[in-house]
């Protein structure tokens, strides 16, 4: 048998070994067997030297072909059994992945403030400034200034908890429109701002009244502001926190801080405008007050009314969340279930 | 006031239904409450003629009446009614027919004894208890004699009407008549109005020689009398009766009710006294003495104020003015001369009058919005004119006058230019000018500018503000444009401390909490709780409206611990909430507290509730520390947060508080609620803070900074010892800290523990030490003295026993 004969023997046989090896155990025996230092091919090798000079390259080369074709099925062996085994291991480490997540601790925004959010980032967008101001307020913001004076009928409209003759817990955000008015500077342009807060009414409470609750001031002083453009204000309000779809309607209203004074209703969400229950048949909801602001107001603040002029608004944020979500008892925003709370989590 | 759809039909030409001239007035005017039909629902309530009346045989309070409904044949009805009589006409709902509230009637037997029906009380078919007339109240109603058996009944008694409920604004007095809603519709629809004018037949002698007025002109600007002599006092006719029932009031004889028809049509409260019953002929419009008394028409008794106007004789108050009328001057059955009052009243005293003697009076609610006050005489003669028609009275020759001050009309001029300006449009001179004419003001132009003279009765009306609601209104609100406001840009954004309290509440969501917003009004003993400000005074309400709610809140936790308690009641175990808002502190002396914005938190049961995964872990001062610490280190404030042990706190834990404070300054306080607190509150164990907030907006902030991360290897030391008790974690950070040399990066304390294998007294800490050069690899030399320094250090200062 000749070396080159010997060589394709062992090959053919060195590739069945390793093909049937099943485990990584057995295939390193063959790959020790056949290749190592005392394994046939060297000893193959070995022989050589009893071979005519010039057939020794040739068998050479071939004897390198055969290790090299054996280390390669040991190498492509190997690794399949090594995947079969990684398949099965994880084959075993499969989970439900139906079984409930490992609960994070989360908290969230409450409904009111998430409102009150929405308004915020809508007027900052329209070049709105956001103020706040005191919940302990004097007469003279709250009323005087306003255009109510001590005596005004308008005073029965709003019950009011005093603290003193003239100190008393704000009834609105209004006073913020004298405050704002008072310090502006109109060399330095435009005021346009809006102011959150809450507010106190002796009220009792109950399902729809609360002595504490929230309002969102709006006022817009100019030379040209127009009640258009109160109307377009309010429009991209109501878009912005109910939707594209709702429309807003002006009413004649009153009060004392605005003329022309307006309520604003908005198409109902229980029946888009086909009249129900909810909307007691009318097909719109009243959610707001606005006006132009009283050239009154604007003069006690120091403002001339015959150059200046523009709007004003009052958002109630707890009516706004009881219609957007039929919640019906004002008493859920103070109370704090917690049941209550974390219903609000859409973010964004 | 309710409004009738029928009545304005007399006078205007509407080819519109009930509901929209309601929704018209809703969009144009005032607020409509409700448009209610009153037959609506109804049917088979017909007219029956009593033929006969027997007691029934088994009952003592029964009858059973035979009746005429139309029918070939008489209809058997047993009723129970104690007025029912043979030859009355009566409302009777026949079988198959629907009364009030959806109630089918159908045949039944009374005792044995067939029914084909019943007889009705005006209640029964819908009317309001408060507008049946007295003699009706208890029993069936009677219908007048020439109505027509089987006929329905509903155009009998005014019930094919619709009535529009107006809820009219305090500045549209003049919306609560019929002629002052007319003249808006007039202008809404485009439609001229002719109103009734009062004639008077006046026979017998002047009035002045029978009555004399004494007029405080500053309480009462207008005040006059009419007198009509031989009145016979009757039921009102029904046409009366049911203009008055439809409008929400009791008809109660022809006297009374004219002068209630005539408030309702031109808005002009009256009263009407009798004459005979004055003590002399001297009238006096005064105030009230202050030990004065009145019986009011409604027999309840009055201690009269010195701010009450009051009508008197010689002798004592008659009436409180403007408000009702007194019990010793009213009309009864048995008058026969009557003096009409016409007047207007200061409308400050008469609302407070009302409120004083809470009294609100159909009249009292006119005279403080304002009456007309061109229309007083008017108002005077409809009534003497149907006094005449209706009761049969001579009215005495011409009017006697206390005062009569007439206000002038308004003037306002007005340019097209600022119409337009100020509403966005573009209106002609025509357009606006035509508006005005149709709500009857009188407009002379000149260019671009109108000079308009506003009717007296429209006493709204003042300034050009005024007229511009008034043409948009008329206008339509639907027809304005919609744009945004131009002009100058401004930069709409939060300023750093609105950002802040933004990224406070993110920073307390991420964290677990909920936002909670609680009450700030609390009681007196809540809001001395957790005080962080011991010097500040409470704040009281002058006029609270509960106890629970009576004073201003000087601290946050008690409010988010009542919402613990809510949650608790309510058998929610696991609650984790925090609260941004205001306390309130007062100095003493000040009669207005300072506002501070505070945040505070509250956990009670666990943070993480059990899942199939893990088990439940009960929230502990550790955890809540770290919501606070990872909160404070949010806001980037400049300086070392610390904490320091507060055994001081009455309402917390005295071993499980800290101060919280920042570069030495204290900011608030966390721990464990006292368990006393927590009992009383009816809640478990607490954990909670309270931080001023207002300081962390105010402190200096660190800016984010880029730290190289360094590519050289750091070499940990694990350092474990005993130590005293009482030793804290602090103190051996503290020696760590400056004893640990310049490659000492952080100290990580990985075990605390006490107990067995430790000796009595002690505790054992254990830290890792990171140690780490920026710019070169440490070796392990550097490491290990610097290691046996801090080491030396911890034995020589703290007594520590390195293990
Ligand atoms: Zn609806």
């Amino acid at each position: 048998m000749s070396l080159k004969d010997k060589l394709t023997a062992l090959r053919q046989q060195g590739l069945a070994d390793i093909e049937q090896a099943t485990d990584l155990k057995a295939v390193n025996e063959i790959r020790v067997h056949l290749l190592g230092k005392k394994g046939p091919i060297t000893e193959v090798l070995r022989g050589m030297r009893d071979l005519e000079a010039s057939e020794r390259p040739v068998v050479g080369a071939f004897a390198n072909e055969v290790r090299d074709d054996l280390t390669t099925a040991v190498a492509n062996r190997r690794e399949t059994l090594e995947n079969a085994a990684l398949n099965a291991r994880l084959a075993k480490e499969a989970l439900d992945v139906t079984l409930p997540g490992t609960p994070v601790a989360k908290g969230e925004p409450h409904v009111i403030q998430q409102i009150i959010d929405q308004i915020e980032d809508l007027f900052l967008g329209m070049g709105y400034q956001v103020l706040s101001g005191p919940e302990v307020e004097e007469d003279k913001y709250n009323f005087e200034m306003m255009n109510l004076p001590k005596d005004h009928p308008a005073r029965d409209m709003q019950d009011t908890f005093y603290i003193t003759k003239e100190i008393l817990m704000r009834t609105q955000t209004s006073p913020m429109q004298a405050r704002t008015l008072e310090k502006h500077d109109f060399s330095q342009g435009p005021l346009k701002m809006i102011s959150p807060g809450v507010v106190y009414r002796r009220d009792t409470d109950d399902p729809t009244h609360s002595h504490q609750f929230h309002q969102v001031e709006g006022l817009v002083i100019d030379k040209h502001v127009t009640m258009a453009d109160l109307k377009g204000t309010l429009q991209v309000l109501a878009h912005e926190l109910f939707g594209d779809k709702f429309d807003v309607r002006l009413r004649p209203s009153y009060f004392p801080f605005t003329e022309p004074s307006v309520e604003a209703d908005i198409t109902c969400f229980n029946c888009g405008g086909k009249g129900c229950s909810v909307c007691k048949q009318t097909g719109w909801i009243e959610v707001l007050g606005a006006g132009m602001v009283h050239p009154n107001v604007l003069k006690m603040a120091g403002v001339d009314p015959d150059v200046y002029g523009g709007f004003a608004f009052g958002v109630g944020p707890d009516r706004f969340a009881m219609l957007k979500y039929g919640v019906d008892d004002i008493r859920n925003f103070y109370l704090n279930d917690v049941r209550f709370l974390t219903q609000f989590t859409k973010k964004g | 006031m309710k409004i009738s759809y029928n009545w304005i039909k007399n006078y205007l030409d509407l080819d519109v239904s009930a509901t929209d001239l309601a929704e018209k007035i809703e969009r144009t005017s005032v607020e409509v409450d409700s448009v209610v039909q009153p037959s609506a629902g109804l049917k088979k309530i017909v007219v029956g003629h009593v033929l006969s009346v027997k007691a029934h045989p088994d009952s003592d309070h029964l009858h059973i009446c035979q009746v005429d409904v139309g029918d070939e044949e008489p209809s058997q009805i047993v009723c129970g009614a104690p007025n029912i009589a043979e030859g009355q006409n009566v409302i009777v709902a026949l079988p198959g027919s629907r009364i009030a509230d959806n109630v089918k009637i159908k045949r039944s037997k009374m005792r044995g004894v067939e029914s084909a029906g019943m007889i009705c009380a005006l209640q029964e078919i819908g009317f309001p208890e408060d507008v049946v007339p007295k003699a009706y109240v208890d029993g069936i109603y009677v219908l007048p004699a020439d109505a027509q058996p089987g006929a329905p009944v509903f155009d009998l008694l005014g019930m094919n009407d619709s009535l529009i409920d107006l809820d009219v604004t305090p500045n549209r007095g003049d919306m609560l008549s019929l002629n002052g809603t007319l003249r808006d519709l007039a202008a809404i629809y485009d439609q001229p109005v002719q109103l009734d004018v009062p004639e008077v037949k006046a026979e017998g002698p002047a009035v002045a020689d029978q009555l004399t007025l004494h007029v405080d002109e500053a309480l009462a600007p207008q005040y006059r009398m009419r007198l009509v002599r031989n009145l016979k006092i009757a039921p009102s006719p029904m046409w009366l009766q049911i203009r008055l029932w439809n409008a929400g009031m009791r008809p109660i004889n022809n006297v009374v009710d004219v002068t209630n028809y005539v408030m309702l049509k031109y808005g002009q409260p009256l009263h009407a006294f009798d004459y005979d019953k004055f003590d002399g002929q001297d009238v006096y419009v005064r105030a009230a003495q202050a030990d004065e008394k009145l019986t009011t028409l409604d027999e309840n008794d009055h201690d009269l104020d010195p701010q009450d106007i009051v009508i008197a004789d010689a002798k004592a108050p008659i009436a409180l003015a403007g408000v009702m009328g007194g019990l010793s001057t009213a009309i009864t059955d048995q008058t026969t001369t009557v003096a009409i009052e016409s007047a207007v009243f200061d409308r400050t005293h008469i609302r407070k009058a009302a409120q004083r003697h809470n009294l609100h009076t159909d009249a009292s609610q006119r005279f403080e919005r304002g009456v007309n006050q061109a229309g007083v005489q008017d108002a005077a003669d409809a009534a003497a004119q149907l006094f005449t028609e209706l009761a049969g009275g001579e009215v005495q020759a011409g009017t006697v006058v206390g005062s009569n001050n007439q206000p002038d009309p308004a003037i306002i001029k007005l340019t097209l230019t600022r119409v337009n300006q100020v509403l966005g449009t573009l209106l002609s001179l025509d357009q606006v000018t035509h508006i005005l004419d149709t709500l009857g003001f009188a407009v002379e132009t000149a260019d671009d500018e109108m000079t308009v003279t506003v009717p007296i009765r429209r006493n709204d009306i003042h300034i050009p503000a005024d007229l511009l609601e008034e043409i948009a209104r008329i206008y339509g609100y639907d027809k304005l444009p919609a744009t945004l406001p131009t002009g100058r840009m401004t930069q709409g954004r939060l300023t750093p401390a609105q950002r802040l309290v933004r990224a406070t509440r993110h920073s307390l969501e991420g964290l677990g909490l909920n936002q909670a917003i609680s009450y700030a009004l609390t009681t007196e003993d809540k809001a001395k709780m957790f005080l962080t400000h011991p010097d500040s005074q409470v704040t009281k309400l002058a006029w609270p409206m509960s106890v629970d709610h009576a004073v201003l809140r000087m601290n946050l936790v008690t409010g988010l611990l009542d919402d613990i308690a809510y949650n608790t009641a309510r058998k929610v175990k696991d609650v984790a909430l925090y609260e941004q808002g205001r306390v309130f502190y007062r100095e003493d002396g000040q009669e207005r507290p300072a506002e501070e914005e505070h945040i505070a938190g509250a956990v009670t049961g666990t943070l993480l509730p059990k899942a199939w995964n893990h088990p439940a872990q009960p929230v502990d001062f550790y955890q809540l520390k770290g919501i606070v610490e990872a909160y404070l280190q949010d806001m980037a404030v400049n300086g070392d947060v610390t904490f320091e042990a507060n055994p001081q706190m009455k309402e917390m834990h005295p071993g499980r508080t800290a101060d919280i404070l920042i570069h030495g300054h204290k900011i608030g306080f966390m721990g464990q609620i006292h368990p006393t607190v927590a009992k009383a509150f009816k809640i478990g164990a607490t954990m909670v803070f309270d931080l001023n907030l207002q300081a962390i907006i105010d402190m200096p902030k660190r800016a984010n900074q880029y730290d190289v991360i360094s590519r050289y290897p750091a070499i940990t030391r694990d350092i474990a010892m005993l130590v005293d008790e009482n030793v804290t974690n602090d103190q051996i950070m503290a020696v760590i800290n400056r004893r640990g040399g310049a490659y000492l990066q952080s100290t990580k304390l990985f075990d605390v523990y006490a107990g067995d294998n430790v000796p009595a007294g002690k505790k054992s800490l254990a830290y890792t030490l990171t140690y780490q050069d920026k710019t070169a690899t440490l070796v392990d030399d550097a490491v290990n003295q610097a290691f046996e320094k801090v080491t030396k250090r911890l034995e020589s200062d703290l007594g520590a026993e390195i293990r």
